[in-house]
């Protein structure tokens, strides 16, 4: 019995020997995968940035010159057309994500703070209706909004005569609607980690109630505030389907533009100015850590 | 006062010739009182040269929003949906017939747009827009035979060739321009709608078809690179590109003298367009000679510009590719293909698919 006792434990702990192993090498391999997945892309977007010539399939030597013709075109020194009409949708991709997110972002707070704190009718259901825009497919909003503006727009032309055209504002009026969702969650996490007891403790010092928001309630969700523009910010320099239905003239954005340069070619300056884009991006997430590192011990 | 407009066209349809040389070195004006406007373009991508738009806005002292498509659905989806603001569309021969059709073009005013006299008459007229009341040509071109030089060191001048070649042969997976090469040796209109002809070009196909390893959609070039195929039926595009790739004479394009496909893009103004005038004025303008010649010699498409190809400004290089250029003979003998309507278009799509059955695709 003893013998054959510990005979199964060694086989077990054999057993248990390999599976460690295995399970270690998979620790290290899932990660590595999981990198490989995420950079390799980008990596190579990157490294094509850099290539010497028009292709972006062979890389045949490593060169400046897409930036060079950036850079040319955004001093003034030297306008070519095709560089030129990128740009712009560079600025116009900035422009709409940063008014997008300004309005969302003071939006989503507001809506979070009510949520959070005030009691009204119907704030289960709005509750539900908040997780609308980041359940539904994006298409499914981008016709509804294309035809809502349509519609609208058509009454308005009936009232007033004036016929108005899409553009950037209703590029930024449909990204604020699916930003105030995003903002509106990361912010009522926040605010859900929240002691209410510090608001309490803020009124009972005699603090009124916007005085108590200024100078306890914001600074303590401001980090939660700071990520939900940030994401918000992203979706909306991301976003392809919901701008192709809702933009006028010469407002493409970047990923709109792009779109357009599919069925012919993608030059390496594309390549260039999503370089740019990812560097500005990657600096923008890196400052608001930053910023919520040196907050969290003050809080 | 209309016989008075009509004796000064004459007029000049006369002095034309005499005048040209002058003319052609002027370089373009800009009608006055458009200071300060704006027009707005949208274009397939990669289809301007890169000071086409900004001479126009020095010209004009206006203001150009320049956008790009991808796609004649793209363009379409966006014009349906209530014209966004564009003044300026790019449509291919059938999205031209389809939004003519659908009321979602502007006639164009040919008085706005003396320029039009600069423009290729076997070009003008096409089956898609007969009076071209809604559409004048931009770029054009062919669908042919891409073929190796090595098989074939004399050429191809005939569809015969193709047909009877002994040796591998990719056709091209697009119904309309192959039924109507058939069409064409039965004698029958390229674009017919009756049965009995449709099959009957189905018939004369499958009995050529033998040679037929594959009809590939948009990529026999790659085929006829790889050596898979002798022969390729194929746009001109496609084929010159492997031949500038390879750097080499080993493959050639030629349109056979029967005749084929010709594709032509076009200038239109959609429906609810905010500037007409100033668009036609920009239509003008991309019709004049200079204008035209940098355009082709930027994206190495055919002019439809008759004087841009007289007045040397075309590269000598592209002017004397007949891949890019055919001769005048060539020329009109081409076909465009129309928007045949839905019924004859089930007709053509069964007959294709029996087509391809018996192929073997």
């Amino acid at each position: 019995m003893t013998a054959r006792g510990t005979l199964v434990n060694e086989s077990a702990m054999r057993r248990n020997r390999v599976v460690r192993r295995l399970g270690r090498l998979g620790l290290w391999l899932n990660p590595a995968c999981a990198y490989f997945f995420l950079w390799a892309p980008i990596l190579i977007l990157v490294l094509f940035s850099f290539n010497q010539s028009k292709s972006v399939a062979s890389f045949t030597g490593f060169s400046l010159k897409w930036y060079g013709n950036i850079l040319n075109n955004v001093m003034g020194a030297e306008r070519a057309f095709s560089t030129e009409i990128m740009l712009d949708a560079f600025r116009n991709s900035l422009f709409v994500g940063s008014v997008a997110t300004a309005i969302a972002t003071v939006l989503g707070t507001m809506i979070a703070l009510a949520m959070a704190r005030g009691k009204f009718p119907g704030k289960r259901w709005l509750d539900g209706l908040l997780f609308l825009p980041v359940v539904i497919p994006e298409i499914t909003q981008a016709i509804s909004l294309a035809i809502f503006f349509k519609v609208a727009f058509d009454w308005l032309a009936l009232i007033s005569g004036e016929r108005i055209l899409p553009g950037f504002h209703t590029i930024i009026m449909a990204h604020v609607t699916f930003n105030i969702s995003y903002v509106a969650i990361v912010a009522r996490a926040r605010l859900a980690d929240m002691d209410p007891q510090l608001e309490e403790a803020a009124k009972d010092l005699g603090a009124n109630p916007w005085r108590t928001f200024w100078r306890v309630t914001f600074p303590l969700i401001l980090p939660g505030v700071v990520a939900g523009a940030l994401l918000a910010f992203t979706l909306s320099l991301d976003d392809f389907v919901i701008t192709f239905f809702t933009s006028g003239v010469g407002t493409s954005t970047l990923p709109v533009f792009v779109y357009g340069l599919l069925k012919l070619t993608v030059t390496p300056e594309v390549n260039a100015i999503s370089t740019i884009m990812m560097v500005l991006s990657t600096l923008l997430i890196g400052i608001s850590l930053a910023m919520q590192g040196r907050s969290a011990p003050r809080a | 006062m209309k016989r008075l407009a009509l004796l000064t066209c004459l007029l000049l349809l006369v002095a034309a010739p005499a005048l040209a040389d002058d003319m052609e070195r002027e370089p373009w004006t800009c009608p006055e009182g458009y200071d300060g406007q704006t027009l707005s373009i949208f274009n397939w991508s990669t289809y301007i040269a890169e000071d086409t738009v900004p001479n126009f806005e020095a010209a004009c002292g206006v203001t150009v929003n320049y956008d790009i498509y991808e796609s004649n659905e793209a363009m379409l989806a966006r014009i349906r949906q209530g014209n966004p603001g564009y003044d300026i569309v790019v449509p291919s021969g059938g999205a031209v017939q389809r939004m003519a059709e659908e009321g979602l073009l502007v006639p164009l005013d040919m008085d706005m747009i003396p320029n039009v006299a600069n423009l290729i008459p076997d070009l003008l007229g096409a089956a898609y827009d007969p009076e071209n009341m809604y559409s004048l040509p931009y770029q054009w071109g062919t669908v042919g035979v891409g073929y190796s030089t090595e098989v074939f060191p004399d050429g191809i001048s005939s569809w015969e060739q193709v047909w009877a070649h002994d040796g591998p042969v990719a056709w091209l997976d697009d119904r309309q321009t192959m039924l109507g090469i058939a069409h064409l040796f039965l004698g029958n209109d390229p674009n017919t709608t009756d049965a009995v002809e449709i099959n009957a070009a189905r018939d004369y196909l499958l009995e050529r078809g033998g040679n037929v390893v594959t009809v590939a959609a948009d990529d026999g070039q790659v085929l006829l690179e790889r050596g898979d195929v002798d022969i390729a039926v194929e746009y001109n595009g496609d084929i010159l590109q492997i031949s500038w790739d390879c750097e080499c004479d080993d493959y050639a394009y030629a349109i056979p003298d029967e005749g084929s496909n010709v594709w032509i893009d076009n200038l239109s103004i959609p429906v609810d367009a905010p500037n007409p005038e100033l668009a036609m004025v920009f239509i003008d303008y991309i019709l004049d000679a200079k204008v035209g010649a940098d355009l082709t010699n930027y994206i190495w498409y055919a002019s439809p510009n008759q004087a841009s190809i007289e007045s040397g400004f075309i590269d000598e290089e592209i002017l004397n590719d007949p891949a890019i250029f055919p001769p005048a003979e060539q020329v009109a003998k081409l076909f465009a293909i129309i928007d045949v309507g839905a019924e004859a278009e089930e007709l053509i799509n069964n007959a294709w698919d029996e087509l391809l059955i018996f192929l073997g695709q």
